[in-house]
């Protein structure tokens, strides 16, 4: 009764089926989860861990140990050294332990060598010293300035770095892939795969627009009736690629700060989601007077597609976790980048 | 004797190619030879065609296979004419409507005038596929239930695209032709509007859609129980009503107190399943014209549940006052 066709169309069922399990299967995450309840119960405010990934993710966040600090005495560096414009206060020991713990944080491979022109230790011939002068003044500045977001746990060239000349979480201005022009539909941003935004077809490139631009995030409507917000529908868009970066920055679900029968709801939130408002204007911050100005300084290799300078995000001191390296005191062992530089 | 008793038909009945009954004076003619597949045998019945197009189905096919066309060519033009990543992207790739700057102005066709063409095209093709529907249903002499169901569903769609977007005074409020795209609008569109879970006929429009889902599982699920009985053969049922359907009626009445008959169980499948749309379509029509926060809308009138404020109070740390953070 059943021909070779009807066969052949079985089998062909039977392997598409088998290829969309074999998908699903690869892309899946297996159980059991580990849930944290979190907010009210029936919320649904829970954190979903998977407990066989949190060895690795501990493992990936271990603090180096810190060089021994060294008393406050003898002459300062900027007396001893040329061209010691940030550090100039600090005692020349101290000087050199931290020069020293930023080479392990930052260049342990190229050593002191990837800044400093060996020869002439005082030169700016390399760029890469000109950007960590500029580095370490944005850490003094994160740490004394940003304390809304940082609190007291800080920042050090570690927290981005991880022993990695350039911080693995870096982002740059995504124009989208190439698009047919003339009459055809004009590029807008979105309607391809976005990997910052969860694979969805959101934003590619939420980040100019926040955390360059100072776009407002909020889209919800604040009155029950309408006449109070114009934000559209394609606003949403981009704020929901935003806050699917951070929840994958963070390592954490959207409830972590929302409790999500109302996003925009600041009385249902968490006080994490203020801790968050604050990241956000704090990269804001950090990569229109930071990191924007030295597109200039950096080889046109370092630069994105666009030309411009590589910039910040949640993921570049977050890397997956809720408080970066689980809210390891690092900091206050370099007591030198917790004030501002006179 | 035959079986149903199975997932599957195992019966097929194999014979002369049934042309159908007689078309009316002025039809046009149903074309196709009739042939017999074995698989689709096994979901239906085996012989496909003949078919009748007609006027309106012909008119349908080309105005849909233009939107189709416009949509699928810009879709191809966002990956730069690239047939791989044609295929690769295809179901994140979108025609988008206009920017909300663009009001209810025609613009250019970059800029959202090709998807207002693509729906003008989409909504004649399927309002013509409504009109082959409705007379398909005359000229068999039946009644036209099938028609004013799909109405229903064609009554959200012009709502999502046209009704509400005119409203509102913008085509960008309205849905994006694409796969995911018009997924994240769904998602985009309940975040905007304070979550569409507190209104009211989104609610209605679950319970009909869930509802269906059972009813549709209770009805299948009786009829191919009692097929053993001849159950099978509904309508024979209805007016002489067998041992298949009293079977069935006793079993429900007996379960839950309470039994449809062979025919008004339609009744009740035809109003949930056209009740999804029907309430779906106001939900979204109140959505920006007559409520712009569904969870506020929904405190005001105690249907949100009070929970405490477990995290102590949250305020916006927009609206503080603070010296540091900037």
């Amino acid at each position: 009764m059943m021909k070779f066709g009807s066969q052949l169309v079985l089998g062909a069922g039977a392997l598409f089926a088998l290829a969309v399990g074999a998908v699903v299967i690869a892309t899946s995450e297996r159980p059991p989860m580990e849930s944290v309840q979190r907010g009210y119960r029936g919320t649904g405010m829970d954190q979903i861990y998977n407990p066989r990934f949190l060895a690795k993710t501990r493992e990936a966040n271990v603090v180096p140990v810190s060089m021994p600090k060294l008393p406050d005495v003898g002459p300062k560096a900027g007396q001893v050294y040329k061209n010691v414009q940030v550090l100039k206060d600090q005692s020349v020991g101290n000087f050199t332990r931290l020069m020293a713990s930023m080479t392990n944080w930052v260049s342990p491979v190229q050593g002191c060598a990837y800044c400093h022109d060996v020869n002439d230790m005082a030169s700016d011939k390399l760029y890469t010293k000109v950007v960590s002068r500029r580095m370490l003044q944005m850490v003094q500045h994160i740490n004394a300035d940003w304390k809304t977001h940082v609190v007291g746990t800080g920042v050090t060239c570690y927290t981005c770095h991880r022993g990695q000349p350039v911080p693995q979480n870096i982002w740059f201005k995504d124009p989208g892939p190439l698009q047919a022009k003339g009459y055809a539909q004009a590029p807008n941003g979105r309607n391809h795969p976005s990997t910052i935004a969860g694979y969805t077809a959101l934003a590619n490139d939420p980040f100019t627009p926040f955390l360059e631009e100072a776009k407002d995030v909020r889209v919800a409507a604040t009155a029950a009736l309408p006449g109070t917000t114009n934000t559209s529908i394609k606003q949403t868009y981009w704020t929901y690629a935003l806050m699917f970066h951070l929840s994958g920055a963070l390592g954490v679900n959207c409830t972590y700060c929302h409790d999500t029968r109302s996003f925009g709801d600041w009385s249902g939130s968490t006080p994490q989601r203020v801790t968050a408002w604050y990241g956000i204007r704090m990269a804001r911050d950090l990569n229109v007077n930071y990191m924007d100005p030295m597109q200039n300084v950096f080889p046109p290799a370092r630069l994105g597609p666009l030309g411009d300078a590589p910039k910040i995000n949640c993921a570049t001191c977050h890397q997956g976790v809720y408080k970066p390296l689980f809210g390891a005191q690092m900091a206050k062992d370099f007591p030198e980048l917790q004030k501002v530089s006179q | 004797m035959a079986e149903y008793q199975n997932i599957f038909t195992r019966v097929q009945v194999r014979g002369p190619g049934h042309m159908g009954v007689p078309l009316p004076r002025g039809s046009w003619k149903r074309t196709g030879k009739p042939l017999y597949s074995y698989l689709l045998g096994l979901i239906g019945d085996a012989q496909i065609g003949p078919i009748y197009l007609g006027f309106s189905g012909v008119a349908s096919l080309v105005f849909g296979f233009i939107a189709i066309e416009i949509i699928g060519l810009n879709m191809w033009a966002s990956v730069d004419w690239s047939p791989i990543q044609f295929v690769r992207q295809l179901f994140w790739l979108a025609l988008e409507p206009p920017a909300p700057a663009y009001g209810l102005s025609i613009p250019p066709l970059a800029a959202g005038g090709w998807w207002l063409m693509a729906g003008f095209f989409l909504t004649t093709s399927i309002l013509l596929w409504w009109v082959r529907m409705y007379r398909r249903a005359v000229a068999l002499g039946l009644g036209t239930h099938t028609a004013w169901a799909f109405a229903s569903a064609i009554w959200l769609y012009l709502v999502l695209g046209l009704i509400r977007p005119v409203l509102m005074g913008s085509w960008a409020e309205a849905v994006p032709f694409g796969i995911f795209p018009h997924l994240d609008w769904t998602a985009a569109f309940s975040i905007r509007y304070g979550n569409l879970f507190y209104n009211p006929f989104h609610m209605l429009s679950i319970a009909f859609l869930y509802g269906s889902a059972v009813l549709f599982a209770m009805h299948a699920g009786t009829i191919l129980a009692v097929s053993r009985f001849g159950g099978e053969r509904e309508v024979e049922q209805i007016t002489d009503r067998g041992t298949a359907a009293e079977r069935a009626q006793l079993f429900w009445r007996w379960t839950m107190g309470f039994n449809a008959t062979m025919e008004s169980f339609h009744r009740w499948g035809w109003w949930f399943a056209v009740l999804v749309t029907l309430t779906g379509g106001i939900g979204i029509l109140l959505t920006g014209t007559v409520v712009d926060n569904w969870y506020l809308w929904g405190l005001k009138h105690y249907i949100v549940a009070p929970y405490p404020d477990i995290f102590g109070t949250i305020t916006d740390p927009a609206t503080a006052v603070m010296g540091a953070g900037k």
